[in-house]
């Protein structure tokens, strides 16, 4: 089992982020979501068996560092691009989960030069609904009962005991909750810009939906997939808006299986 | 000393309507506008009455609340601007760290200013916790925005003579040119309130008026932590009036009377954290290894009583709370005393924010609640000497 401080870590354009580097085949980069890394490992142990899994950890979370005027998923977007010149990557498999997902669709929007396909897993980072309508449940208006409710199909998943846990796991589950609402406040876990520029992904894309996700709707999902020319929309059950932690096995098969061609 | 009156202006008749929350998701259907266009008229006639009587006035502001009616400050502000002859208007303050436009901050306060002939006092705040959902500006920024807004603010009102550009991270403006001009020079005092020492010595190093509030027997911390920074920077020991607190007070002749209206109007300790969970502490609000704490489970106390213990304003019965220096209760030589010895114990306090009226405390034990204090209290008040101010900063630099 992978622990985060068998991690490396790595300076890109002058800030230093914690990144994970396991298993070998073809290359492929993993975005957590705004839960960070740790809840994502078994599902990174699952991809490293058949791939070369890179999995750094995003400004901001974990003990990555935060550049002050990093603000905005844009921001993050270019500091991968950079990530991705720097450690010279092509023919990348990109794999992101809900805020990853929206890193990802960022990324993609802008090159995908480096890149040959893109799963989307339960993502964020679009409107599709009219002004009064939110797409995107307000979790920061949840207790912590209240979302594990909906994020999860089995909530004591997400459940963590922090009066137990080690420091640095209860300082990055702080930091965790702080990024997030960095870069997912206002506008609320979307750009308004981004919809409209979808149409530019023109690899292969997969959509990866766990089923029970209450945190979004099937069909904010399947929208956001007919957005991206030739994207294929498929669910995983018993999963709810985190099927990498949930799931991990199902989850990974279904990745690599995407990786490989199928 | 100064002793500035202060309302919440509360919609108290729904206080007992809450299933768990009185703040951000009350739903304003709560409200009976005829119910509280009377209650701002009571208000502000009490306001009227403080000018009569000597008292200063302090505003606030709070939103989407039934603990505050003044969702925008600048408005009661203006009434008794034009209201009032002679007592000083403060706001405590203006929430710039999350409100959307300070070029219009200036405005309205620079507005203030010259219709009051100089009489404003500008306080400017991050804003509470609660109220980040009111204007939808983002947590994690909090004080980023609020040091910018207050930049931009006080260049506004001492620029005078050509339009400037701000191009800054929060906030761009081309044509910076506010009229009115401000009366008072170079701009009204600058108040602040803070609970952390960090903030404080910062407040000292700028040489603001330094609030705090509910602090209690724990204040002297935060008055040395001031003066720490203000020694620093100007050489020398801060004055009295460099120091404000706000603190409860019910006064009455007959004691059973004085205790009855010190449980009235701590009706507001008892009210005031009324809010769903979520919207406590929104993520950035605090620093990370604060977050961490409260994870773990750890809260930070608060308001220690004169002998050291620790009490939850939420709970403390009127006794705790006068122990602890945040109810000023009884009939007025006590009243008197208690903030004397309170006085004695931060080392100088020069600004008393006076919480007179609060909750259900009705508009006649308002009256004489104000009436009594400004007869009996306040000529003793003005008269007390501060604590010397030199020994106070002496204590601290050693």
């Amino acid at each position: 089992m992978l622990q985060p401080t068998e991690s490396g870590s790595l300076v890109v354009e002058g800030l230093r982020i914690d990144l994970i580097e396991r298993g070998a085949g073809a290359p492929l980069l993993f975005l957590h979501a705004e839960n960070g890394l740790t809840p994502a490992l078994a599902a990174i142990d699952e991809l490293a068996k058949a791939a070369r899994v890179i999995a750094p950890t995003h400004p901001g979370f974990g003990r990555s560092e935060l550049a002050k005027g990093m603000r905005t998923v844009e921001d993050l977007s270019y500091f991968y691009l950079d990530l991705l010149d720097q450690l010279d990557l092509s023919g990348l498999t990109v794999v992101g989960v809900s805020l990853g997902a929206w890193i990802a669709a960022a990324i993609a929007v802008k090159s995908t030069a480096r890149l040959s396909r893109l799963v989307m897993v339960n993502a964020v980072g679009i409107k599709v609904g009219d002004r009064e309508t939110r797409d995107i449940v307000d979790i920061f208006a949840l207790t912590e009962p209240d979302y594990l409710a909906i994020a999860y199909c089995d909530p004591k998943a997400g459940r963590a005991d922090y009066t137990t846990l080690p420091d640095a796991e209860v300082v990055a589950a702080a930091r965790a909750r702080e990024a997030t609402a960095r870069f997912a406040w206002n506008p609320y876990f979307h750009d308004p810009r981004l919809k409209s520029r979808l149409h530019r992904i023109r690899i292969p894309t997969l959509f990866l939906w766990g089923s029970h996700d209450r945190m979004l709707s099937e069909a904010y999902g399947r929208a956001y997939c007919a957005a991206i020319p030739g994207a294929r929309f498929e669910m995983i059950e018993r999963a709810g808006h985190f099927p990498h932690q949930e799931q991990p096995k199902v989850f990974a098969a279904r990745v690599l299986a995407f990786a490989s061609g199928k | 000393m100064r002793v500035y009156q202060f309302t919440e202006q509360a919609y108290f008749p729904a206080w007992n309507e809450h299933s768990g929350t009185l703040r951000v998701t009350f739903p304003n259907r709560k409200c009976d506008p005829r119910v509280a266009a009377d209650l701002f008229h009571r208000y502000y006639d009490e306001y009227q009455l403080c000018d009569e009587l000597g008292l200063d006035i302090m505003f606030n502001e709070h939103h989407q609340t039934a603990t505050c009616m003044s969702s925008a400050v600048v408005i009661g502000l203006a009434v008794l601007a034009r209201a009032t002859k002679k007592a000083r208007l403060l706001v405590l303050g203006y929430p710039i760290g999350h409100r959307p436009d300070p070029l219009r901050v200036a405005e309205e306060l620079s507005t203030i200013d010259v219709i009051s002939r100089g009489r404003l006092d500008m306080g400017f705040i991050k804003g509470i916790p609660y109220e980040i959902a009111a204007s939808n500006r983002n947590p994690t920024e909090l004080m980023d925005r609020f040091w910018e807004a207050h930049d931009f603010i006080l260049k506004a009102m001492t620029t005078h003579d050509a339009p400037f550009n701000w191009e800054g991270e929060f906030f761009q403006y081309r044509q910076v040119n506010v009229w009115p001009r401000v009366w008072q020079e170079p701009h009204p005092p600058v108040w602040s309130t803070t609970g952390s020492a960090s903030q404080a010595r910062v407040l000292g190093e700028r040489g603001y008026v330094m609030a705090t509030l509910g602090t209690g027997y724990g204040t002297r911390r935060l008055y040395d932590a001031y003066r720490k920074g203000f020694l620093a920077k100007f050489g020398r020991a801060p004055a009295a009036d460099r120091f404000a607190y706000l603190g409860l007070v019910a006064v009455a002749e007959e004691p059973e009377e004085a205790r009855r209206r010190g449980e009235l109007v701590a009706g507001y300790l008892r009210t005031s954290p009324i809010v769903h969970l979520p919207f406590r502490n929104p993520p950035g609000y605090l620093p990370v290894e604060d977050n961490a704490r409260l994870l773990r489970g750890e809260t930070p106390p608060r308001s220690y009583t004169k002998d050291g213990r620790v009490i939850s304003m939420q709970q403390a019965s009127v006794d705790e709370l006068i122990a602890a220096g945040i109810l000023f209760c009884g009939r007025p030589h006590e009243v008197y005393e208690q903030i004397a010895e309170f006085c004695e114990h931060c080392g100088g306090m020069g600004n008393l924010l006076m919480m007179g009226q609060a909750g259900f405390l009705s508009h006649a034990q308002t009256v004489d609640n104000l009436s009594l204090f400004a007869r009996e209290v306040l000529p003793r008040l003005k008269a007390y000497e501060q604590p010397d101010a030199e020994a106070a900063a002496a204590a601290v630099a050693a």
